[in-house]
């Protein structure tokens, strides 16, 4: 065990720069996510979880929570917010702000082009 | 970090009152909230603390090393609570030097910050006996949330531990290591346990009751070393005999962190020295907690503590500079090794010509002694039964005569005579000793609208310490709060959506609401809360059956994919084996399964049957194919299995045919959803070998028939059933059982166990519903249990037909031409 690991977090700030500059990544089809739920992608070393909320809202979030490293993607969505499947952290996947800790995580600004979700992934 | 990043702007000219607070224990974190909650706009608050956390409550970190709780579950002050009420918070950073003369406190990683008011709140650290070979590995001390970690870390690899002390603490420990699966030895230098709190007598009689829970207890015994090679290996006695063990804990007493205080030329003896106002010589420099001494005395329980963090608060803010603490008579409810007792005073203050007045009765490790001097109580305990502590410790505290009949202080319920009976205790009573609250505070909160133990917490902090008074909270809920209007979220059905079940219901109904999103649109202005969808999708489907229409994102992700997640984002796979019965083809499949698919681990479960864990998500419908077993539900609130015991068909015991019964079971109710998760089981004789009287519904062979059981558990609370119903033959059995299960969908609320809900109605109600259907609703039950048990279909089978195409996908592969485009 060691030092308990509930209390490691996974530090939001430091970002993998895999690019150098902003770039768009497409990630494909928003059909691929099913409505009101979310699935994760594999950008350069980062992966990322995207959101399709019911309203048509469609967010991009970093997948690991910040409390146990639990998959966001595979969490209940709704209201702007994610619920981890691990332990029920909440994080608002508009701002990153995880409301169980004050931490926030590292957001993707999204455009949709037609059915084509694009992600703008920052070095 | 640069110190001029936490002097924060101040939004008037006047500049604020700075206080820096040393050390962020539980006085510490507390002196802050009371000060806090006097002065709020007037105040800079600033807290170093040694520990990288926030404030916990050190009380409950033996529940932390047994394991009972969680670690995050023990926080009074999250790093969150910091910043919403704007304390700068120096976690993991140590005080090391103060200049007094220029008002600055320095400490490790170049943080320094200046101070209007300084506050000592340092506490105390284990005292370590200066033994031969302390310092070897596997020497443990027991204060911390990092020192629990490590315990229990270490214990992993452990046969054997002894622990150093035979107080309070060192029980405790001994307790942890213990459902460490440890063998342990506690060493006492004294000829008993708990010198502190017990005499001879009672010391001797708690020994008794500890080895029977399987803790060696060695007293007069006094350690000279510590061998081994760079671990520990054993202690050596004066005696000469060596103790073998694999770990260490220290437990001999604490002693007050007061050198900083010391080196900065505060006057120090056994702790920092502190008049009536906790004010040190240096009128700016304050003391409280366990590093503190006054009038001589110093304390190491939390409600002295408390206590000084008012008065602190108080003189500080200016709100009453005349405050003062006077000392604390301590009488404490204790929690050792889950034996009751409660203390008060000490015992070896007893003076010849003291009236003594004692109980013991060894044999059931109870033991109770009062020392009375001219009507006045001078210490006590209880040892084993604690009915009359409240009442007890209240004469105590005030100081107050008592009764004529002195049997009353030492007998409670049985006697019908003075104990803790809620209605009789006086107003003024502490019921919760760790934070002072008495039954009038409470009983006035109740007059708010506060009526769950928890909101009662929240603002009298009754039952946030040890946690030892939430029952009587409880009680006086139960007694109090009749015809108060309770909080109205505790009646919501869930969070998101303001009604009570019976409310939501009848809306739903009346609008022809069939989807969780059609409920939001309609009762909750369209906001989708995602933590009540869950328990919304359970109730619609309850009410509209085929009609419901499933929105897979209201469920968890386990309903999605039918199948556990675990902690590394892999599932399990638990198909079912009907009854536990399994045959030699299903097992060849499910090898083939593991080796094919390379399952890290193939386990046996406790519900009899097996689990492949660590599966991939992409792997499950394959799999699901290719085991050609139906699905197990071990991942959903459904029924889950039917444990059997061998029964007739081959026991020489059996009277009853519980493998047929038991698979019979399994077979009608797979797939049946519930408000919560539903286990059975079916034994073939009152031997009970397949424990059906803890399952939610038990079914045990007698010579005459069958007993149906209902409301058992084995979890985290462990409950025997109650007997339901006798009946003669498996169709009688299963026709009940089945009643009972309706009218549980029907009537539980969501998320309760069986065990609550027969708790909460009482059996002889549900009795007179099911077996002798006094609400003429039998038929009905027997219909709709019917019905589900018609609809049921496996959901393996979308391993065929998924639902969307990337059901089954947790990563989604880029479209193979990257359409990137720079902006
Ligand atoms: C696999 C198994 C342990 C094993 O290796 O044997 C198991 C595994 C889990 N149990 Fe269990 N329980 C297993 C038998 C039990 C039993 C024994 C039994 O069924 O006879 C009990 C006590 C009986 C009872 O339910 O009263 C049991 C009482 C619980 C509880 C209830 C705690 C409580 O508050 O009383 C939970 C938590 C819950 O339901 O919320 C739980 C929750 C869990 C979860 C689902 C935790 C979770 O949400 O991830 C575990 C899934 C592990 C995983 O990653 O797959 N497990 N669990 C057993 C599967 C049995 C099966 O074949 O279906
Ligand atoms: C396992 C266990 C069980 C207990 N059970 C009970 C019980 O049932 N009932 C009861 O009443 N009491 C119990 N206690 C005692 C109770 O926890 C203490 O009385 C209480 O925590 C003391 O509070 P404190 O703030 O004075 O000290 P602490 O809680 O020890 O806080 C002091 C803090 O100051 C920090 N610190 C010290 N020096 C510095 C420095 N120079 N710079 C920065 N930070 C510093 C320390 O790291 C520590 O975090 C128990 C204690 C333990 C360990
Ligand atoms: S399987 Fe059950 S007992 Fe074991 S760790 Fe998981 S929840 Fe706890
Ligand atoms: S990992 Fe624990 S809540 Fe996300």
């Amino acid at each position: 065990m060691g030092a308990p690991t509930l209390f490691t977090h996974t530090n939001p700030t430091t970002t993998t720069p895999f690019l150098s500059q902003p770039i768009e990544v497409c990630v494909g089809s928003l059909h691929n996510i099913p409505l009101g739920e979310g699935r994760a992608y594999r950008v350069g070393s980062e992966t990322i979880a995207v959101f399709r909320q019911r309203n048509g809202k469609v967010f991009a979030i970093q997948n690991e929570c910040p409390h146990r490293g639990g998959p966001l993607s595979e969490g209940i969505l709704g209201a702007g917010s994610v619920i981890c499947p691990f332990h029920a952290w909440k994080v608002n996947v508009e701002t990153g702000e995880c409301v169980s800790d004050p931490c926030t995580l590292r957001t993707y600004p999204v455009r949709l082009d037609g059915e084509s979700i694009y992600l703008k992934v920052e070095a | 970090m640069n110190p001029q990043q936490n002097s924060r702007p101040y939004s008037n000219s006047e500049r604020k009152q700075k206080i820096v607070v040393i050390g962020n224990g539980m006085a510490g974190a507390r002196a802050a909230e009371e000060i806090l909650s006097r002065q709020r706009d007037t105040v800079e608050v600033v807290i170093f603390g040694d520990e990288p956390y926030g404030n916990y409550n050190r009380i409950l970190l033996s529940n932390v090393l047994t394991g009972s709780q969680d670690a995050k579950s023990i926080f009074l002050n999250p790093l969150s609570w910091y910043v919403e009420n704007d304390v700068t918070l120096h976690a993991g950073v140590r005080v090391t030097a103060i200049d007094r003369e220029n008002r600055r406190v320095c400490g490790t990683n170049g943080v320094s910050e200046t101070y209007d008011t300084l506050l000592f709140a340092t506490g105390s650290r284990p005292f370590v006996p200066p033994v031969e070979g302390v310092d070897k590995g596997g020497v443990f001390v027991f204060r911390t949330i990092d020192d629990c970690a490590h315990i229990a870390d270490w214990a992993k690899n452990c046969e054997t531990a002894v622990v150093l002390g035979g107080g309070l603490l060192g029980l405790e420990a001994a307790r942890g290591l213990l459902t460490h699966g440890v063998d342990v030895t506690v060493l006492e230098a004294a000829p008993y346990l708990m010198p502190q709190q017990l005499d001879v007598e009672g010391g001797k009689i708690l020994a008794q009751t500890m080895e029977a829970m399987g803790v060696r207890v060695l007293t007069s015994a006094k350690s000279v070393k510590v061998v081994g090679s760079s671990d520990v290996e054993g202690v050596l006695l004066a005696d000469g005999t060596t103790l073998q063990c694999d770990m260490l804990v220290i437990s001999c007493g604490i002693r007050a962190n007061l050198e900083l205080a010391r080196e900065s030329g505060l006057q120090t003896e056994r702790g920092i020295l502190v008049d009536d106002q906790m004010r040190t010589a240096d009128p700016n420099v304050f003391a409280v907690g366990e590093c503190v001494q006054h009038r001589g005395a110093t304390y190491g329980l939390v409600a002295p503590l408390y206590e000084q963090a008012r008065v602190v608060a108080d003189v500080i803010t200016g709100v009453n500079p005349n405050a003062g603490y006077h000392g604390s008579r301590l009488a404490t409810k204790l929690k050792v090794m889950g034996v009751e007792l409660a203390s008060m005073g000490r015992m070896a203050d007893a003076q010849q010509g003291d009236e003594i007045v004692t109980y013991s009765e060894p044999g059931h490790g109870v033991y109770k002694k009062i020392i009375v001097r001219g009507d006045k109580i001078v210490a006590g305990c209880l040892l084993g039964e604690t009915d009359t502590a409240s009442a007890l410790m209240s004469l105590y505290e005030k100081n107050d005569d008592c009764p004529v009949r002195r049997a009353d202080m030492l007998f409670g319920k049985a006697s019908q005579a003075g104990g803790d009976d809620i209605l009789t205790l006086a107003d003024d009573a502490l019921l919760c000793s760790c934070n002072q609250v008495t039954k009038a505070k409470v009983i006035e909160v109740i007059g708010q609208g506060k009526t769950s133990v928890l909101s009662i917490g929240g603002c009298t902090k009754a039952g946030t310490g040890c946690g030892g008074c939430r029952g009587l909270v409880q009680q006086c809920i139960e007694a109090f709060a009749g015809n108060v209007a309770p909080d109205p979220s505790a009646n919501w059905y869930v969070p998101g959506v303001p009604m009570s079940k019976p409310e939501l219901v009848a809306a739903i109904q009346a609008k022809g609401l069939k989807s969780v999103s059609a409920v939001y649109q309609a009762l909750a202005g369209g906001k989708d809360d995602p933590a009540s969808k869950p328990g919304l999708a359970s109730l619609l489907k309850s009410l509209w059956h085929d009609e419901y229409i499933d929105e897979r994102d209201s469920r968890y992700i386990n309903d999605r994919v039918h199948a556990n997640i675990q902690k590394d984002a892999t599932f399990s796979v638990i198909p079912r084996m009907f009854g536990g019965i399994t045959s030699a083809d299903e097992l060849r499949r499910i090898a083939d399964v593991a080796d094919k698919y390379n399952v890290p681990m193939v386990k046996v479960t406790g519900g009899q049957r097996i689990d492949l864990l660590g599966v991939k998500k992409e792997d499950l419908p394959a799999i699901w194919n290719e085991l050609g077993m139906p699905s197990g539900h071990a991942y959903t609130k459904a029924f889950r299995t039917c444990k059997t015991c061998v029964g007739t068909e081959f026991c020489r015991y059996g009277v009853g045919d519980s493998t047929t019964l038991g698979v019979k079971f399994e077979k009608r109710f797979q797939g049946v959803e519930f408000p919560h998760k539903l286990k059975m089981a079916v034994s073939g004789c009152p031997r009970n070998c397949a424990e059906a009287t803890v399952k939610d519904i038990g079914v045990v062979a007698i010579e005459t028939g069958w007993e149906i059981v209902i409301g058992g558990a084995a979890g985290s609370r462990v409950r025997a059933a109650d007997l339901l119903a006798r009946v003669g033959t498996h169709d009688e059995a299963i026709r009940i059982v089945g009643r009972f299960m309706q009218y549980y969908r029907e009537n539980a609320k969501y998320m309760e166990r069986t065990a609550a809900f027969v708790e909460r109605l009482g059996i002889e109600p549900i009795r007179d519903v099911i077996v002798n259907d006094t609400e003429g609703i039998g038929e009905r039950l027997d219909r709709e249990i019917q019905a589900a048990v018609d609809a049921y279909i496996d959901p393996w089978s979308e391993a065929n037909e998924p639902v969307h195409p990337k059901q089954f996908n947790a990563l989604i592969p880029l479209e193979p031409v990257l359409a990137t485009s720079k902006r």
